[in-house]
């Protein structure tokens, strides 16, 4: 799993059934001191992530099981919303 | 598998239900050398790794699920399944 800042959000109607209600995230993967790494990606919110929230995600086939027995196509989904980062001799990422 | 070692860790109470209970520490991939390879990940502990420690990371779903949780099927793609004592190698 990676740490990720959720920058945003995407709205799409003309979409694979499944991903109806679900909601669509900008995320930018950050580093365990809160810089970014990397680009942005899309991800799926399973847990009530919201906007400038620090959270972690979920990569490849694992991305679609918090949804079962829907079969949801994700392959970058939100699972957790991070409270705190604890990095032996540095800051927090919060 | 990856080697890695554990800079730190992270406290989450909202997340998926799978996670409660597992520790989500931060891990630095490694080189056998130990130098620092690619970007940290998140990976749970299943053998009590500690910070500081060389540890084996599995980032196969499949594997890290069952190691992290006891059964597959969750959301979970890295999973600390050993602490090193030594590595041995010819470079």
């Amino acid at each position: 799993m990676r740490l990720a800042r959720v920058i945003g959000r995407v709205v799409a109607t003309a979409k694979n059934d499944a991903l109806v209600g679900r909601k669509l995230l900008c995320i930018q993967p950050i580093t365990s001191d809160g810089q970014p790494i990397g680009k942005p990606l899309i991800a799926v919110d399973s847990i009530g992530a919201g906007a400038g929230e620090i959270v972690f995600w979920c990569r490849g086939r694992e991305a679609s099981y918090p949804f079962l027995p829907d079969v949801v196509p994700s392959d970058c989904t939100i699972v957790g919303i991070v409270d705190e980062v604890h990095v032996r001799g540095r800051g927090r990422a919060r | 598998m990856i080697l890695a070692r554990v800079i730190g860790n992270v406290v989450a109470t909202q997340k998926n239900e799978r996670y409660h209970g597992a520790r989500i520490m931060i891990v630095q991939p490694i080189n056998l050398d130990g130098s620092d390879r690619g970007d940290p990940i998140l990976a749970l502990d299943a053998v009590d790794a500690g910070e500081g420690d060389r540890v084996l990371v599995v980032q196969e779903g499949w594997s890290a699920s069952v190691a992290a949780t006891g059964r597959p099927g969750a959301a979970i793609d890295a999973t600390i399944v050993g602490v090193v004592d030594t590595i041995d190698y010819e470079s």
